[in-house]
This record gives C-alpha cells, structure tokens and sequence, in this order.
C-alpha cells in the first residue's frame, strides 16, 4: 500500500518478471538472441531516472531478495502478477517461466499471482501443459508473447485457428486474464509485426475473456486506442508507459495518457512495473504526484484524479484478478466501477 | 569528386531517407554511424538502430532506400550501405547489396515485398501531418467546422503544409492548392464535417504515437550509443 497525503492507495503489479538472463543459461549458438534481449532491455531502463539503473551483472540475473525488496519493501506492492516469457530457444531453462516464478514466489504466500504462457505452435502438447499449469499454479492469466521466435517460425496470431484452440481452452479453464505483448516479428515479416487487428478478431470472438494489452499497444497507440473504445473487453496495460516516458519523456507520457484516458478510460487502464526493468517505487511515487501541463494543448483530456489513479494503480487489476482490497482503500461507490468493461463505447462527435 | 564535400553530399542525400515509422530522415535519428568516401567513388555508409531486436522490414527499407540515395549520386561507382549490431544484419546487408529484394532476403519468412507496410505508415504520417497543420490553425482561431471546406491552399504557407503535402503526394493524394485540406488517407476524398471530429481525434492519437515511439527510440539509442550520429539532431 501506497499512502500519500491522507490517501491510501492499494497497488497491485499486473505485469513483473523474474528472469534468468546470465550467460549460463544462453543456448549454445544462439548466444547473440540472449545477449540482444537482455540488451534490449537494458536500454530501457536507461529511460528510467538514472539514480534506479542497475549494472548489467546484477540486471541479467538480481536475486529474491532483491525482488522482494524492490517490489514489495521498498515498491508499496500489495500483490503482483509474474508474467512469463519462456524464449527457449536463447535461453535453456527460459528466460522467465512459470515454474521459475511459482518456485520463488511460493516461499512468499499472499504475495504472488502466478500467470502461465502458452504458444499455438506447441499444438495438443501445449494444451496438456496449459492444463498442467493451471492446475499446479492457479494460474488466472496467461501472458502471450506472439513475436517468440520457434524452430524457423518468428511468431503467431491471436487469430489463427490454432490459437483459437487455447483461447477456448482458457474460457473452459477459468483462465480469463490474457495479457498480450507484441514483438518486432511474425509470419510473414513483410507484415507489421505490432498490429493489433488479431486481438480484435479475439475479444470479439471470446467476450468473456479479458485482453490486457501491454505497452497499450506502443509502437501502435494510435489502432491500440481505436480498437480498445469499440472492444469492451479489451484493457490497456501501463507497463512501459510509465516506466519508458514518465520521467524520460514527461511531454508525450501527458498524452499518451491524456489519449488512454479519453479513448479506453480510467476504468480499465492498469498499472504494471515491468519489474526488473524498472523498479515500481519511483514509478508509483511519480505517478501518484502527476497531473497535465497546465498549458492549452492538455485541457481536452480527461482529467486523471486521485480516484483515477487508485484504480490505476491497484484497483482495477484487482477486479480483473479477484483480489480482496482492504475497506480502507476502497473507493465510494459514486467515484465508477474500478475494471468495469460497460464505459467502453465507440466515441462519436468526440 | 573532393573528399569532405562528397561526404557532405552523401549525408544530405541520406536526408532523404525516412524511418518509416517515426516519419523522420535516418540522419537526424543519429541512425548513421558513419560514412566514408574514397577518391573513387567508393562510398560505405554505415547505420545503427536503437535495439538488437528493431523490426527487420522497416530496417530492411532505411537500408534498401539509403543504398538507392547513395548509388543515384552523381561520382559515386560502388555505394556499400552496413546495418551494424542487428540481428538479422546479415540478411539485410547481403539482401539490399545484392537487390534481392525484401522475400529472397529473408527465404521463407516473408510473402511479399514491402509495398504495402511502406504505403500504411505514409498513410499514418498524412495523419499526423494533418493533425499538425489543422492544430495550429485552430490555435489562430479557425472554428473547427471551417476546416472542411478549406483547402490546402487557404493553409498559411509552412514547413508543415509542405511535408504535408509531400506525404500526400507519396501516396498519389491530391496536392494541389485546390485540394481539399482534410483527406481520408486511404482514398483522398474531402473529409465532411460530420465526419472532421473523429478524424481529427484519431489524427491526434496518430501523432502522439509517433511522437512518443520518436521518444522512446531516440532515448534507447542514446543509452546503446555514447557518440552522436552523423547528422544527428536532440540527442
């Protein structure tokens, strides 16, 4: 729990990892795949304040007790959600799976949510395996990673039949949480990669499942929000808003959420750190204390109030996830319904 | 050819190239990490991106189209364009230098060649460059139901109007002063006014999103590269 100025706001991460990207783990001969990850990500922590970087030792492998301190000592986080991306052909025991997380996280009951992952690719196998997961995990969520490179295949759609599969699957399993995160590949190349039109085929095809687009759809904020407005069940992630533009790019991060506030709305707009990219405590501390310029080119925009960033930042996830919130950081019923889908409408004349 | 003047003349014939999806020259990206030119013409230019993992087909057209710029220079007898530090730089490299086009260069993985992506991110930058244009105008006092009947000519002369302009004609929009100033990017018809308020809405989330990935991606290739670029510009 986050408590500033007489307000106390429940947080949950909905989007955090714990990787093993040490070069002990990189698969013989795709060592360059391991290394450019983990570099990638590297860089964007160099958008985060420069006081929270990391050496690039402690960023390829940091221990528990660092999570645990980061997130939840010194991060306000009440409870978070361990998304998964398993890159087994880079990394040989993955780069962050399931059973790395729920290893950890199970010495630390009440903490941790442990989402699973599945891939279209991994056929009748893989539905066993989702099946497995769920059971042994709980697992209420997946996190699908469509630009995964597999043998020759770099990446998959929401919307092809195979992936239909595990959709249903999920419907049938209770899975209902399915964060997306889009990559810079995906058959065939010469499409682009980050477009989101097979998530919109799958929400309005699954309308029981929740869609939690990571990153709200950068590098396509634009079709991400004109999607978001039409498809009631289709919420905006704020990892890698907060965490990339905030402090870096404090001009376009007031947009951007001025632009998710008017096209997808408070209600289902959720916070996630990105854990070990950049630590939650500064995030959360800066968010809480921002609001618009206060020039013309912002007056437009819905405003984001202290309600609107209490759900942000933990109510909404906690809805979307079935997580019991202390009476204290509760919102009166006259401030909307933090996770509601029903505000999403087409806006028209806007 | 005298040496720094032909190098000179290299870069602002690199201006020309755009990253498609930011809408800006690779040389005020800092995307050009080097550029040689040796007294017979031999010209190597060599271009970085902000991460390892940029997607292949918009690095495969700033290189394809860097070696187009270069080769069309009046002196030059071979143009060599490096993709360095990206995962498939081999591919690209070998591909634009062999003109093997996007599908022979990455067997397999591709359908077909990269047309279509080229011509949706122009339609994007119409948008965005509209969304400038009409801001400003609006700014000045234009009502907002006026900007239906205007046209691009009725627009104040600017650098703006003109790179609008430019776009549009990217795409075989109408240009001239009597065009109208709002077109639909996909057809070029006039924009109605019942119409103009969700255009405008949605031409303004456009930019904002190249504006911020523009952020994103100059702030990562700052903290991937200590030097500035040739050319480069905001670091």
């Amino acid at each position: 729990m986050y408590e500033h100025n007489g307000d106390r706001y429940f947080i949950v991460d909905s989007h955090m990892h714990y990787w093993n990207a040490a070069s002990e783990n990189w698969v013989p001969g795709a060592e360059q795949y391991a290394k450019g990850w983990i570099e990638c990500f590297y860089a964007y922590m160099g958008l985060g304040p420069p006081e929270t970087h990391w050496p690039m030792e402690k960023f390829m492998k940091y221990s528990e007790d660092d999570l645990m301190k980061d997130v939840f000592e010194d991060g306000y986080v009440d409870v978070a959600v361990f998304q998964p991306t398993y890159l087994k052909e880079w990394y040989k025991e993955g780069f962050n799976t399931t059973e790395r997380n729920a290893t950890m996280g199970q010495r630390h009951p009440g903490k941790f949510i442990y989402n699973t992952r599945w891939d279209p690719r991994d056929g009748e196998e893989g539905l066993k395996q989702l099946r497995h997961n769920v059971e042994t995990y709980g697992s209420k969520g997946v996190k699908l990673y469509t630009a995964e490179w597999r043998q020759d295949s770099r990446g998959w759609k929401l919307s092809d039949p195979e992936a239909y599969k595990y959709l249903e699957a999920c419907q049938e399993l209770g899975v209902v949480n399915i964060h997306v995160h889009k990559g810079p590949t995906i058959w065939p190349l010469d499409k682009d990669a980050f477009d989101h039109a097979d998530i919109d085929h799958a929400a309005t095809d699954f309308p029981d499942l929740n869609f939690i687009v990571e990153h709200a759809g950068i590098p396509r904020i634009d079709d991400f929000c004109y999607m978001a407005t039409q498809e009631p069940n289709v919420y905006a992630g704020l990892s890698v808003v907060i965490g990339a533009l905030m402090h870096a790019r404090p001009n376009f991060f007031a947009k951007v959420m001025g632009e998710l506030a008017f096209w997808v709305g408070e209600d289902k707009m959720t916070f996630g750190s990105d854990y070990a990219i950049w630590e939650p405590k500064w995030q959360i501390e800066g968010f809480v204390d921002w609001d618009y310029p206060d020039t013309e080119a912002f007056a437009d925009y819905p405003r984001i109030t202290t309600a609107s960033k209490k759900k942000m930042l933990g109510l909404n996830a906690a809805k979307l996830y079935g997580i019991e919130v202390p009476a204290e950081c509760r919102l009166p019923e006259d401030q909307g319904t933090p996770g509601a889908s029903e505000d999403a409408e087409l806006v028209s004349g806007a | 050819m005298i040496l720094a003047s032909a190098q000179d003349r290299v870069l602002a014939a690199l201006e020309a190239v755009r990253d498609p999806e930011l809408d800006e020259p690779i040389t005020r990206l800092g995307f050009v990490s080097s550029c040689t030119v040796s007294a017979e013409g031999d010209v190597q230019v060599r271009l970085r991106l902000p991460t390892y993992f940029c997607a292949p087909n918009f690095a495969f057209l700033m290189v394809a189209d860097a070696h187009d710029v270069v080769s069309a220079l009046d002196g030059v007898r071979s143009a060599q364009i490096v993709l360095e530090e990206h995962f498939a730089s081999e591919a690209i490299n070998a591909g634009v230098a062999s003109r093997a086009g996007f599908v022979r260069s990455f067997p397999g993985e591709a359908q077909d060649e990269l047309h279509q992506l080229r011509s949706d991110f122009v339609r994007k930058a119409v948008l965005a460059g509209t969304d400038v244009v009409c801001r400003s105008l609006l700014a000045e006092g234009t009502e907002p139901s006026a900007l239906s009947a205007m046209t691009l000519g009725e627009v104040p002369p600017s650098p703006d109007r003109e790179r609008l302009r430019a776009r549009r004609a990217e795409l075989g929009l109408p240009v001239d002063d009597a065009s109208p100033l709002v077109v639909d990017p996909a057809t070029g018809d006039a924009v109605g006014v019942t119409d103009l308020p969700l255009y405008l809405r949605r031409a303004q989330s456009t930019r904002v999103g190249v504006e911020a990935n523009t952020g994103i991606c100059r702030g990562m290739l700052r903290h991937r590269y200590e030097s500035a670029g040739l050319g480069e510009e905001n670091r």
